[in-house]
């Protein structure tokens, strides 16, 4: 998995490529740990990603949480493989996916 | 005739053997035709079950669980089996979470457990001999 980081004042745009699993969610919960700082609209790009198990949907609610508190978080360029896992895990409700 | 491959591996019970197991689950499917979003789902099944295996079965102390894989044609299948020494414990006697909660109200408990369940067709345990016996089966 790599992790490109865009940030453009308070808005911080995430591109995660690859897999998103227990041997590399913590990779992500880690740079997101210390990117929340001053960022109000948090941006996922998963146009790359091609996996997805609990522990990767564990860091993506996590997200949530936090940018609930001080802003908002949406998750873009989703396919179709990893839409379905938002939908059967009924994060298609708690996610904002454009 | 039908025909049916079984291929083993043993592993300690850690998550740092994760990458192992999923490429050793990918190389056995690897030898039927396998459309490749049932191979994502086998192997996030796979994840799930081993990661919990790895965190529960053996607590503080080190153990293997052995993988089998058995591939069928005629119908065509994927059936993959988990076997442990460590502690009784059965994945599936714990309900479903409820997923249509709230972000600030989900918890993430049991949501590994509960893709395996989605995306296999069959799944079974059985406490045998002192040993958690644990097979789910994926038709394609």
């Amino acid at each position: 998995m790599t992790i490109e980081s865009k940030k453009d004042a308070g808005k911080l745009t995430l591109a995660v490529t690859g897999r998103l699993d227990t041997s590399t969610a913590p990779k992500l919960e880690k740079t997101l740990k210390y990117s929340y700082d001053g960022v109000t609209e948090l941006v996922f790009d998963l146009k790359e990603l091609e996996y997805i198990s609990s522990a990767g949907l564990r860091v993506l609610l996590s997200a949530q949480k936090t940018m609930n508190k001080q802003g908002s978080m949406k998750v873009t360029n989703v396919c179709e493989e990893i839409m379905e896992i938002f939908e059967i895990t009924g994060f298609s409700d708690i996610l904002t996916i454009e | 005739m039908a025909e049916k491959k079984l291929f083993r591996l043993t592993v300690n019970a850690d998550v740092n053997e994760l990458q192992h197991v999923l490429g050793f689950v990918e190389e056995c499917i690897g030898t039927i035709d396998c459309p490749p979003k049932a191979m994502m789902q086998i192997n996030i099944a796979v994840e799930e079950i081993f990661v919990n295996i790895a965190h529960y079965a053996y607590s503080d102390k080190t153990g293997e669980t052995v993988i089998e894989v058995e591939i069928a044609d005629e119908p065509k299948a994927v059936t993959i089996t988990f076997i442990d020494n460590g502690v009784k414990y059965d994945p599936l006697a714990k309900p479903d979470p409820d997923v249509t909660l709230s972000a600030k109200e989900r918890q993430i408990g049991g949501l590994g457990i509960f893709m395996a369940k989605k995306f296999m067709d069959d799944l079974s345990y059985e406490y045998r001999d002192g040993q958690n016996v644990f097979a789910m089966k994926k038709d394609l």
